[in-house]
């Protein structure tokens, strides 16, 4: 009974339902759009971090888990490496440098990162071949600086680094490309450490210390030990480090949670948004429909009917209106240009629709209560 | 001859302003199968609040209430809704019809809410309807019908589920004299017809004419009971 009078109420008034179903695929839209940005500023923050071939990341103690401000010896890395639990350490390099594009484009900023060969932090490449030493010309650029530039194998590349107050330009060949790995909303291009040292930028050219310095040091442990286990006997056993998994690593990238956090909470803004919208919409229907739910109880129907008859229309336009505006948001993302930070992850596009169809209902709780509140005697105007 | 509707002593208090207010005050009455009465009284009477009793939407604050051999006072508020389903047929004076059902859907609305509808249930409705003379009307909304139209079909939603009592509210309150003649000589007929007790809420006492008695009432007590018909007729007259 309830279905079939909330099917001919939405079906007769249609087009207000449609409205209706419109503005909470706008809704949807937004909190999709939202979703997506979200985790494309997250992805082309932490995306190198998350694809480390790693457990643990060891920073210099007190830099508050910042890889630009963390200074490690290489010697500290082969200490690391005598730890028990310890399968391989490799040291991480960063700075930032531009492709220089000889087809007159604007150079490409990218992120410059000094790898060991066959270490911890080098990337699988996905063509091509792997670095074979520390040092030499080698380049292994990621699929963004391929979707950016158009290199491919085999390629020479032009890197400009400012060094001193000179823009100091080398020649790197492409010996192998890897899947996207940004870091910190720029491409990646690996290189050996050596090489890293000495192409970042720096006070003068030559101004490399005497000891070779990382940024970070990746740990690869032993199956069979917990890294957290691992990363206490680093910190033990070696001077002025601290440790991390990489998780803790990437949410304390700088910008990194306030950029979340800004995010969800527009996010969460906007559900509420949708649940006050559509509580507005349907307690205004309920103010109008009270004198005849009066009629309808006075006749005999139950709050039961008349309780299930609401909430399946409010299930029936929040569903319409959401998946609505899936298809249209999905529709929109096709023709979204590919360097604007958007990924539409599985995961959270599934949680957001959830949690949008979830909000109907919430929101029309109120209408709920309203509907099953209304005295039959209203028919017959002895109550109000 | 049992009675359909009995009332012994029925009376409704309401608390205002910490005064008590006696709505309907120690009403007996009794309606009898086939029997269409007139409950008039002019407004504040009690006749809406005694009506509220006999469709069990009120329970009485003393008395009680007989409808069909079953006594209202003892049931609990699932039951008295599955009785008003069940044995009342109402008609009220505004907001009657479900707006986005067609007339045919409002009809057969009240043996959808009894579970009585089937395949035969349409054939039902739709004969019903032409013996109300809205054959031509069964698919449109009831905003595209008249006044005297829409309480036609308010009239075949009351009866279609064959209950033992039909009550209306001032059925006639916003039509003409003429469609409310119609439409009072309508229940009337049916009432008689199908067995029916029938009760109609009025306070224009020129619809009395199709009716068999008379309960007049003022201040919440009954002042009157009339089923001779020249008292009726003359009463009629008197307005």
């Amino acid at each position: 009974m309830a279905i079939y009078l909330a099917f001919k109420e939405v079906w007769r008034n249609r087009g207000r339902f449609f409205l209706f179903s419109l503005v909470i695929a706008l809704i949807t839209t937004l909190v999709l759009f939202i979703a997506a940005l979200s985790e494309g500023l997250a992805n082309a923050n932490k995306q190198f971090l998350v694809k480390l071939d790693a457990n643990l990341l060891v920073f210099q103690k007190n830099v508050d888990l910042s890889p630009t401000t963390s200074r490690i010896a290489l010697s500290k890395r082969n200490d690391i490496t005598r730890v028990d639990g310890v399968e391989s350490a490799g040291a991480l390099g960063f700075s930032n440098v531009s492709i220089v594009l000889s087809n007159g484009e604007k150079d490409l900023g990218v992120s410059l990162i000094g790898v060991e060969a066959g270490k911890p932090g080098e990337p699988p490449v996905t063509s091509g071949r792997n670095l074979l030493i520390d040092r030499g010309n080698d380049v292994i650029i990621d699929q963004n600086v391929v979707d950016d530039t158009g290199l491919k194998l085999g390629d020479r590349i032009k890197v400009k680094s400012i060094q001193g107050s000179k823009e100091e330009f080398y020649y790197l060949d492409v010996v192998g490309i890897t899947d996207g790995r940004q870091y910190l909303f720029q491409p990646s291009i690996f290189v050996p450490y050596n090489a890293w040292d000495q192409i970042r930028p720096q006070a003068a050219a030559g101004a490399q210390l005497m000891e070779t310095v990382s940024n970070i040091i990746a740990v690869k442990v032993k199956s069979g030990y917990q890294p957290s286990d691992v990363g206490l006997r680093i910190i033990e056993q070696v001077k002025d480090v601290e440790t991390t998994d990489i998780q803790t690593a990437y949410e304390s990238l700088p910008g990194y949670q306030a950029q979340q956090s800004t995010l969800n909470t527009q996010r969460g803004f906007t559900l509420l948004i949708g649940i006050l919208v559509i509580g507005g919409f349907f307690q205004i229907q309920m103010l109008q429909k009270i004198p005849l739910i009066g009629v309808m109880k006075a006749i005999g129907a139950s709050n039961m009917t008349v309780a299930a008859a609401v909430v399946l229309q409010i299930i029936l336009v929040t569903t319409f209106g959401v998946l609505f505006g899936t298809f249209a948001t999905l529709g929109l993302a096709a023709g979204i240009p590919g360097n604007v930070p958007v990924i539409f992850d599985g995961n959270s596009v599934a949680v957001a629709i959830l949690t949008l169809l979830a909000i109907g209902p919430i929101g029309g709780l109120v209408s709920v209560r309203m509907a099953v509140s209304v005295e039959p005697l209203i028919a017959l105007g002895l109550s109000n | 001859m049992n009675p359909i509707i009995e009332t012994q002593a029925i009376s409704k208090m309401y608390q205002s302003n910490n005064v008590t207010v006696r709505a309907v005050d120690q009403a007996s009455i009794s309606i009898f199968p086939g029997e269409f009465v007139g409950l008039v009284g002019p407004s504040g009477s009690g006749k809406t609040t005694m009506l509220a009793m006999l469709a069990a939407l009120l329970k009485p604050s003393e008395g009680e209430v007989v409808i069909d051999h079953v006594n209202l006072s003892k049931m609990n508020e699932k039951e008295r809704v599955i009785f008003r389903r069940q044995k009342i047929g109402f008609t009220f004076q505004a907001n009657n019809l479900i707006p986005y059902l067609t007339v045919i859907e409002n009809v057969e609305l009240m043996l959808r809410l009894n579970n009585l509808y089937d395949r035969k249930s349409r054939e039902q409705a739709e004969r019903m309807l032409i013996r109300l003379g809205l054959q031509e009307r069964m698919n449109n909304l009831p905003n595209q019908l008249s006044g005297g139209e829409r309480q036609r079909v308010s009239i075949a939603r009351s009866m279609i589920h064959n209950p033992s009592v039909i009550l209306a509210d001032e059925p006639t309150a916003s039509l003409d004299t003429q469609r409310a003649f119609q439409v009072t000589q309508t229940y009337a007929e049916l009432i008689h017809e199908n067995g029916k007790a029938g009760i109609m809420v009025t306070h224009d006492l020129r619809m009395c004419k199709y009716v068999d008695k008379i309960i007049q009432i003022a201040d919440g007590k009954i002042t009157s009971v009339l089923s001779d018909r020249q008292e009726i007729e003359a009463m009629i007259s008197c307005n």
